[in-house]
């Protein structure tokens, strides 16, 4: 953890409901390397969309903010594209088109037309799309029009590439290629990554680094787990790999099993809180003591 | 290549290839798309056939389609009489005034317009102009504002109570008003529009203003929120943003809004012509019914008929225009 690359830095937010506001997150605090491929897990609504949209600047943190290469950032930029769940293309661009919004704008001045135009060819040659680069959204698969979105978000050349759930709406012969390609080309160009998640072979078998989500509502981070796998990973080796196979019953297990630990661990804060207000502070090492053990 | 050996022979295969060409078109012949909506209008006509037989006014036996036909017939031939008539008129005037300058070549010569009868034909013109003029009006000022409401939280709920408020009201009852602030403000020696053309037509874009307006800005404000962010993500600029972005994304439901707009602003037009005498379909009608002649119903019914007629056709040219513009080709459009 010598230079921490990206910060998400004891970030909370609420959000404004009928009921009075809804503490979503609360303290979620872990770094990024550059170059790594970190994973967000958890279940369904604890809260992953919602740190990966603050860190996209798409959603204002309540308290806590996100630094990234020493600078605190809580507007959305290229530096921080987004692959989206629902690949979010504009269905009445064709697929160049899609690519090329972006690349027009983050380009703008330092690219000639040529350049941005074999730019867009060569990412979406990169993610083995440019074969349909005249198609519409509507003429093409679910896998292929994610990784038009992959190709968009890579030609913005973002410092961190931030993926909700980029595979979840796929097939499974469909999503493993595409995970493939996606290590591929994270090798390759060396890009850092944050994946959200709730897949455990995924997580496992892309990431260095999963960050685990404890459940909501004031969700946080409960485990993190250093994935220490050469790469290129082979999914079919590994699935006879003891150290993967361990790595994987970590991350069950926490999901499965200790899943209500941080969250009896903050009811038991919550508690203490209010009996004892002057050892607040102390009693924060908690969740910390988890994650020590993980790493 | 052989040679048949007789005529007949020739005859019958070429019969054969015709018979068969006949019965493919049967075949892909839609029985939903031609069959039946014939078989509505000749069951329509049929009732109203049987219906005006029955039915006596002080004006004469309410018309059957025949008659209908035979008046429609009547009004383009009285329109073409008009059109001899003015020909005649300008080939007079020219001669006159050759005439005056062959005596003297500094002479002041006068142009008049032919000022005959206003034909049928004439009023349905003038009233397709007035609705267009006023459509236009109307959606260059609708569509940018409903951009702007659905677009920004703020803008809209200002703008929603006065929304909510004026598009109920009638614009008939705007009429009075805007007769007077047209002939207040639009004071020219050589005006270019006429006055009644302009009240027509800004009673027209009065009440075609509404459905663009709100259709648009909820077009605007519905676009897929992943869109959104892509586009913020991006740092589009805000007039890329919106040509980008925000008006693909809502061309339905602003051609929702406008279909909407003219299908009203036709019908309010026609009214506003009745009340207010100014030219068009609907003065047509109220002289008509003035006139009490025994062709008037018939000839009242040929407008209804012409005016369902022309409503059907500006719906069907925004639809087209709509396919013409919209991404969406696929789109089922109604
Ligand atoms: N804009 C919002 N307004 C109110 N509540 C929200 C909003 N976004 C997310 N939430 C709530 O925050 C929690 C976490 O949501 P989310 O981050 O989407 O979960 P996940 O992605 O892990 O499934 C959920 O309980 C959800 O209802
Ligand atoms: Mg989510």
């Amino acid at each position: 953890m010598a230079n921490k690359f990206l910060e998400i830095s004891k970030v909370g937010i609420e959000f404004p409901t009928a009921n009075g506001p809804f503490t979503a997150l609360k303290d979620v605090d872990f770094s990024i390397n550059e170059g790594e491929f970190v994973s967000i897990i958890g279940h369904s609504g604890c809260g992953k969309s919602t740190v990966l949209n603050i860190i996209a600047g798409l959603y204002q943190a309540t308290y806590g903010g996100v630094i990234l290469e020493g600078k605190e950032v809580n507007a959305p930029g290229p530096d921080r594209a987004v692959v989206f769940q629902s690949h979010a293309l504009m269905p009445w661009l064709t697929v160049y088109d899609n690519v090329a919004l972006g690349v027009e704008k983050v380009f703008k001045g330092q690219k000639t037309k040529a350049e941005m135009k074999s730019w867009v060819e060569h990412n979406l040659a990169l993610v083995k799309m440019d074969h349909a680069m005249r198609k519409m959204p509507h003429e093409i698969s679910g896998g292929m029009k994610q990784r038009v979105g992959i190709a968009r978000c890579l030609a913005m050349q973002p410092k961190v590439m931030l993926m909700d759930e980029p595979f979840g709406a796929l097939d499974a012969l469909t999503r493993a290629n595409l995970q493939d390609s996606v290590m591929e080309i994270q090798k390759e160009l060396n890009t850092t990554v944050v994946l959200i998640t709730h897949d455990v072979d995924e997580a496992v078998l892309m990431s260095d680094k999963i960050v685990m989500m404890s459940n909501g509502p004031a969700a946080k981070v409960g485990e993190l787990l250093e994935v220490d796998l050469p790469r290129p990973r082979e999914r079919v080796a590994l699935s006879k790999n003891e150290q993967f196979n361990y790595y994987r019953q970590q991350v069950l297990s926490f999901l499965y099993e200790k899943k209500g630990v941080v969250d009896f661990n903050s009811a038991k804060q919550q508690s203490d809180k209010q009996l004892k207000a002057k050892q607040q502070d102390s009693n924060n090492d908690g969740d910390e003591t988890i994650a020590d053990k993980a790493s | 290549m052989t040679v048949p050996a007789n005529t007949s022979e020739v005859a019958s295969s070429n019969v054969d290839i015709i018979m068969r060409k006949f019965s493919d078109t049967l075949r892909s012949f839609d029985l939903k798309t031609a069959v039946y909506p014939f078989l509505g209008i000749v069951i329509f006509l049929f009732f109203w056939n049987v219906a005006a037989s029955r039915i006596d006014t002080s004006l004469g036996q309410f018309p059957g389609p025949a008659q209908v036909y035979q008046q429609s017939v009547t009004l383009i031939e009285e329109h073409l009489a008009e059109q001899l008539k003015a020909e005649a008129f300008y080939e007079r005037q020219e001669k006159r005034n050759a005439k005056k300058l062959a005596k003297n070549p500094d002479a002041k010569i006068k142009v008049r317009k032919y000022t005959g009868k206003e034909t049928f034909l004439d009023q349905i013109f003038t009233s397709l102009k007035t609705v267009l003029f006023g459509f236009f009006i109307a959606s260059a000022i609708a569509i940018p504002l409903g951009i702007i409401c659905g677009l920004s939280d703020a803008v809209y709920k200002g703008m929603n109570p006065l929304i909510q408020i004026f598009k109920p009201v009638s614009p008939l009852a705007w009429l009075p008003l805007i007769t007077m602030v047209v002939s207040a403000l639009y004071v020219s020696e050589d005006p270019y529009f006429e006055k009644s053309f302009l009240n027509s037509a800004f009673t027209v874009a009065l009440c075609c203003l509404w459905p663009t307006l709100i259709n648009t800005a909820v077009g605007v404000a519905n676009v897929d929120k992943d869109l959104l962010n892509v586009s913020r993500v991006i740092q589009l600029s805000a007039l890329t943003h919106v040509r980008k972005i925000i008006l693909p994304a809502s061309v339905p439901m602003i051609f929702t809004g406008l279909r909407l707009s003219l299908a009203t602003g036709w019908m309010v037009l026609i009214a506003a012509e009745m009340l207010s005498q100014n030219p068009g379909l609907g003065k047509f009608v109220w002289d008509e019914f003035q006139n009490g002649s025994s062709n008037s119903l018939s000839r009242i019914m040929v407008a209804v008929v012409v005016i369902g007629l022309i409503g059907f056709a500006l719906d069907r040219i925004i639809l087209m225009a709509q396919r013409f513009v919209s991404w969406d080709k696929q789109a089922v459009l109604r």
